[in-house]
């Protein structure tokens, strides 16, 4: 950058320099915007987590009455954080939601990075095909993906339920896992799994002492993905939930008409500051290892 | 020997075995139903004025409207999100310096809420009481009784603020792997600034805009949330209709064929998008 403003004061670039240091300034505020605009809603969710709906009218606040619609602010409150578990409904529905997250998690890592090694370990024929299948879940709307499988568990006579939301969100992760660990696997050193082999380590013991922990943090990313992807379904899951089981997404639509309680921020803000505890945890860890040993 | 060679034969298949059977039952399986759903030609099907191809032959008359519709959001977001995402990816790539990472975390920090949320504080923004429409009040641009939502505007934008991301963090991969050596290499041999973007750096971040406007495209085509948060009945998209009818099983023949209408449309755009681009061997 530096250099570049030096040689334009040699004039070489056409422009005068006042016009492109206008433009320059230009870029920096219109992407200042961008974030801002990005950020906006986000600031919003953790305001309205202190909100108490209700309207002022000459000075004095009347709470909402019928429903607790949070869809404009009332006044400064801490009444939902001091209760976030205050509905059952809500507080279920978040619970069926950490529970198949971490089913999802579990199942779709497993069968995710096994594809994954053999993509990327193994010359075989139909590797081609089976790559550009693995991607096309992704290319598909989810509303697509979603119908389809409804329409398959009703002719299969399957009940909608715990179940099926499970299979759909294995379903849409698999792919995912699958293209994010063999990203991190391109350039593993697969014949250190030969050398263990050479020194007598079995192929059981390979793979945990070896193949695995050079894998680990693939695998810890892909995890952390499935998780928030499963966590945040809502499309698929509406379509293919049940009158009894609810998620936490499914559990904010099926009140948006008759007001969206409070504690839904509340919770909101709180995976919010989870996941941004995750994330900086992450990149400490990340952070540390790379620095080089100091002795 | 021999039997090294056959363990390595069946090897990746037993590895691949149970992602590919999960995939082939719950996601390529299903797509089939959805066909065979989509030309059912049963007595209800038939009544209600479809029966066989006749599910798909009506759907210009009956959803024509909503296709173009959910096509033209999809389409207009997208482009607002390569005209908000592009410059905000160039800023993270070029001038981030050391805080290249700590803005690419802002960029996902939406993400870490949930998707409908997010939509429901599109919705809070936009209310008719809340400070944005009082602003626009004010200035003039919209009339003392109007508001914002229910328009398609509103609709648009909260289809680009909720897949921005998805724009933003592949063209600032593509751009972060420009060899920064070619732009010197430009203006050493005295393009100009606007020529040097035009000739390098834009053309070696097309693969990025690809990537990001499928990723943009795609969800926002088959979004109901969006529409229905914020729209009416003026501004419904396909979704909206599959979300209102899936749970009731005679429109189920119908809603399928739309679905797979929807989605053969969307693989047509995208090859055709891919031609445009010259980007044929991303697929």
């Amino acid at each position: 950058m530096a250099a570049g403003s030096g040689r334009a004061v040699v004039g070489r670039q056409g422009a005068p320099l006042w016009l492109r240091k206008l433009g320059s300034m230009f870029l920096n505020v219109y992407a200042m915007a961008g974030f801002l605009y990005l950020l906006l809603p986000v600031f919003v969710i953790v305001l309205f987590s202190f909100n108490e709906p209700g309207i002022t009218r000459d000075g004095v606040f009347r709470p909402a009455v019928r429903g607790v619609r949070n869809y404009r602010w009332g006044r400064f409150s801490i009444d939902a954080w001091k209760d976030p578990f205050k509905l059952p409904d809500l507080t279920n529905a978040f619970q069926t939601s950490l529970k198949i997250a971490a089913l999802t998690t579990v199942i779709a890592v497993a069968i995710g990075t096994l594809m994954a090694i053999a993509l990327v370990k193994y010359d075989f024929r139909g590797k081609g095909p089976i790559s550009t299948f693995l991607i096309l879940p992704l290319t598909m709307p989810e509303v697509v993906m979603g119908l389809s499988l409804l329409v398959l568990f009703v002719s299969w006579g399957i009940p909608r339920g715990f179940l099926t939301i499970l299979i759909a969100h294995v379903m849409f992760s698999v792919s995912y896992v699958a293209t994010t660990v063999k990203a991190r696997l391109r350039g593993f050193e697969w014949r250190l799994e030969e050398a263990a082999a050479d020194l007598g380590a079995s192929p059981q013991r390979t793979f945990f002492k070896v193949t695995l922990p050079l894998i680990t943090p693939g695998i810890f990313a892909a995890a952390l993905l499935t998780f928030a992807l499963s966590l945040d379904d809502f499309v698929i899951t509406y379509l293919n939930r049940g009158p009894q089981v609810t998620t936490f997404p499914v559990q904010i639509w099926l009140t948006k008409k008759s007001g969206v309680p409070v504690q839904i921020n509340v919770f909101a803000t709180l995976v919010l500051i989870v996941s941004v505890s995750i994330a900086l945890l992450g990149l400490y860890v990340q952070r540390r290892r790379e620095r080089p040993v100091a002795d | 020997m021999s039997n090294a060679r056959s363990t390595k034969r069946w090897a990746p298949w037993a590895l691949l075995g149970p992602g590919v059977v999960w995939l082939v039952v719950f996601f390529a399986f299903p797509l089939v139903r959805l066909l065979t759903t989509a030309l059912d030609d049963s007595e209800t099907t038939r009544r209600l004025g479809g029966g066989g191809i006749k599910n798909f032959t009506t759907i210009p008359k009956n959803y024509g409207e909503v296709l173009v519709r959910t096509f033209t959001y999809s389409l207009i977001a997208t482009l607002l999100c390569i005209a908000i995402g592009y410059p905000m990816a160039y800023f993270i790539a070029m001038r981030g310096g050391r805080f290249k990472n700590a803005l690419l975390a802002l960029v996902v920090l939406p993400f870490f809420t949930t998707y409908l949320i997010r939509t429901i504080a599109w919705r809070v923004i936009v209310d008719q009481e809340g400070p944005l429409v009082g602003f626009l009040r004010w200035t003039g641009m919209i009339g003392d009784s109007e508001g914002l939502l229910g328009r398609p505007i509103s609709v648009v934008f909260a289809l680009v603020y909720n897949f921005l991301p998805f724009m933003v963090l592949p063209i600032y991969v593509s751009l972060e792997k420009i060899d920064k050596r070619l732009l010197e290499a430009g203006r050493d041999l005295f393009a100009s600034a606007p020529r040097t973007f035009r000739k390098v750096t834009m053309r070696l971040s097309l693969p990025g805009v690809f990537a990001g406007s499928l990723l943009t495209f795609i969800p926002a085509s088959g979004d109901f949330v969006n529409a229905d948060l914020l729209g009416t009945d003026s501004t419904l998209m396909i979704g909206n209709i599959i979300e209102k009818n899936f749970l009731k099983e005679q429109f189920r023949p119908g809603i399928s064929a739309l679905s797979f209408v929807l989605m053969l449309l969307i693989l047509g755009g995208v090859l055709l998008y891919a031609k445009l681009l010259g980007t044929e061997d991303l697929i």
